[in-house]
């Protein structure tokens, strides 16, 4: 991976003028951080010589509370971690659950999970590819990424009532059926993105000044990416095939038809083209749940109290970030005894101390972005 | 094996030793550290190392048991960098030092914060903070006709 060196080929100082290096701080807040991470910069000039994150702004002790209530009643926290995406939570601890008491969820429930997963995964992508642009100074596409994600939105409020944080899965299945007319709803509306993902696809990678900020910054060869444990997106576009719908199939993922993009050089340019194309990807998957649904009942038989018989499990589901997954250790009583949330944006965080050395500070704003993290998640 | 997870528990001491044999041995090739976890147990604590190989498509839980007074395990951040932040986070919520460790302190706390959150003998309503919201009774004002 090379580093390019700053350029100190320039006319020697005069004499008694001396250089230092700045300590800097990316603050918490901040427009570009995405949420309140601060990034402790040592510059020399506008060369990056260290970045150190600093994260824990936003912890709110999720692991503790998870301890203090009951399997039904800790699904609403759960929403709260990676709040772009929280079907994805939702499914997390439900999933995580449904595994320590061996339970069956049925169909129907299977498949509106997916869809509603699949929807999320697009609509935390738009925000994605709005805020990326908007870190790199297109100011155009995120209004129309947010436009497209407000009909994503209107869709789930029409089946749970929320918009960003749905506590819609649940152990057992998920809390209501669709509305009447839902699942037409969501077909015109795979119909009407696809056309609207390349305009905005086209507003960014057709510009030259987006790839010239993109292409080859920070790379990530595939070894790093594995040795740092990156998921998702980001590991993909290192060129590493591995995708937990494919790999782990969990619910009914192993029933559809569908292409795990990967990206070849692991530079931010990759990362957006991976995320990108992985829009295209999800609209097959709904399409393919749409024609496949089953009638029948949405919820599993449940007992009043949940208690799983002691033990500890580990589960995990590919997010939009990546791999979320869930530690959760259960002593027969009706709390979980521990919960560790294995949050891929705090995973994916770590490595940036690796990479931002050696690049201007307007490539630490783009690389940064292209991490994709949601802070929530990070610090839990 | 647990609900379908491979299990292995080992002292304290091995683990670096078992995690470089895991990591390098062609058969196992452990290349993927998924996540690292503390757990409370009430008599001891514990650390529960998930890996996984990308290649061979295999997954494998290490666990170690350490002592509440002083638990101490050898870090492997120099196997798999991804165990920097699990280490620090496993440190500051549970108070686990990892051995060589290049740079462990406080990553979700300030770093002035005392305790460890997530054992199960942290009190989280200590006795000097009041349970009332609002002002100091030397701020608030007295209202004509209140008590």
């Amino acid at each position: 991976m090379a580093i390019p060196a700053p350029d100190k080929s320039g006319p020697a100082l005069p004499r008694g003028l001396r250089t230092q290096e700045l300590t800097v701080n990316m603050g918490p807040q901040h427009p570009s951080t995405h949420g309140v991470l601060r990034v402790i910069l040592t510059l020399d000039g506008e060369w990056v010589v260290e970045a150190q994150p600093d994260v824990g702004y936003l912890h709110r002790g999720f692991e503790k509370l998870g301890e203090l209530r009951t399997f039904i009643n800790g699904v609403p926290a759960t929403d709260r971690w990676d709040y772009l995406s929280s079907m994805s939570n939702n499914l997390i601890y439900s999933q995580a659950v449904e595994e320590l008491l061996e339970l069956e969820v049925p169909e129907r429930a299977q498949y509106i999970r997916v869809i509603v997963c699949e929807l999320n995964r697009i609509a935390s992508h738009l925000v994605f590819v709005g805020t990326f642009g908007l870190d790199v100074g297109a100011t155009s596409p995120f209004l129309y990424c947010f436009r497209d994600r407000e009909k994503i939105l209107d869709l789930f409020e029409e089946i749970c009532g929320v918009r960003l944080t749905y506590s819609y899965i649940y152990p057992g299945g998920v809390s209501a059926d669709t509305p009447p007319s839902w699942l037409g709803k969501v077909d015109a509306f795979c119909d009407y993105l696809p056309p609207m993902i390349a305009e905005i696809d086209e507003l960014l990678t057709g510009n030259e000044i987006f790839i010239l900020r993109t292409r080859n910054i920070a790379i990530i060869t595939a070894e790093q990416a594995i040795n740092w444990a990156l998921s998702g997106p980001m590991l993909r576009a290192s060129g590493v095939k591995w995708d937990l719908r494919k790999e782990r199939p969990y619910q009914v993922y192993d029933k559809f038809q569908f292409d795990i993009p990967v990206g070849k050089a692991g530079d931010c340019l990759d990362r957006y083209l991976v995320r990108v194309a992985e829009i295209h990807q999800s609209v097959k998957i709904i399409k393919q749940c749409l024609t496949g649904i089953p009638d029948g009942p949405t919820k599993a038989k449940l007992p009043k109290t949940l208690k799983p018989r002691a033990g500890e499990l580990y589960t995990c589901l590919e997010s939009p970030r990546g791999e979320l997954g869930l530690y959760m250790v259960s002593d027969g009583s009706d709390t979980p005894w521990r919960m560790k949330i294995r949050g891929p944006s705090f995973i994916n965080l770590a490595i940036v101390s690796e990479i931002m050395p050696g690049w201007k500070i307007a490539d630490a704003v783009a690389i940064l972005g292209s991490t994709d993290i949601v802070m929530g998640e990070v610090d839990r | 094996m647990d609900r379908g997870m491979l299990t292995l528990y080992v002292e304290p001491a091995d683990v670096l030793e078992t995690c470089r044999q895991l990591k390098s041995h062609p058969d196992l090739d452990f290349n993927y550290l998924i996540c690292l976890s503390s757990i409370d147990r009430k008599e001891h604590l514990e650390v529960a190392y998930n890996l996984r190989s990308l290649n061979l498509k295999h997954e494998f839980c290490l666990r170690t048991k350490l002592s509440r007074n002083d638990p101490r395990v050898p870090s492997v951040t120099s196997l798999w960098k991804a165990a920097n932040w699990h280490e620090r986070e496993a440190f500051d919520l549970m108070g686990i030092v990892f051995e060589g460790h290049p740079d462990l302190r406080r990553i979700l706390l300030p770093e002035d914060w005392e305790g460890y959150p997530l054992r199960k003998d942290y009190e989280y309503f200590p006795a000097d903070v009041p349970d009332h919201q609002g002002p100091p009774d030397h701020l608030l004002l007295q209202l004509e006709g209140s008590q």
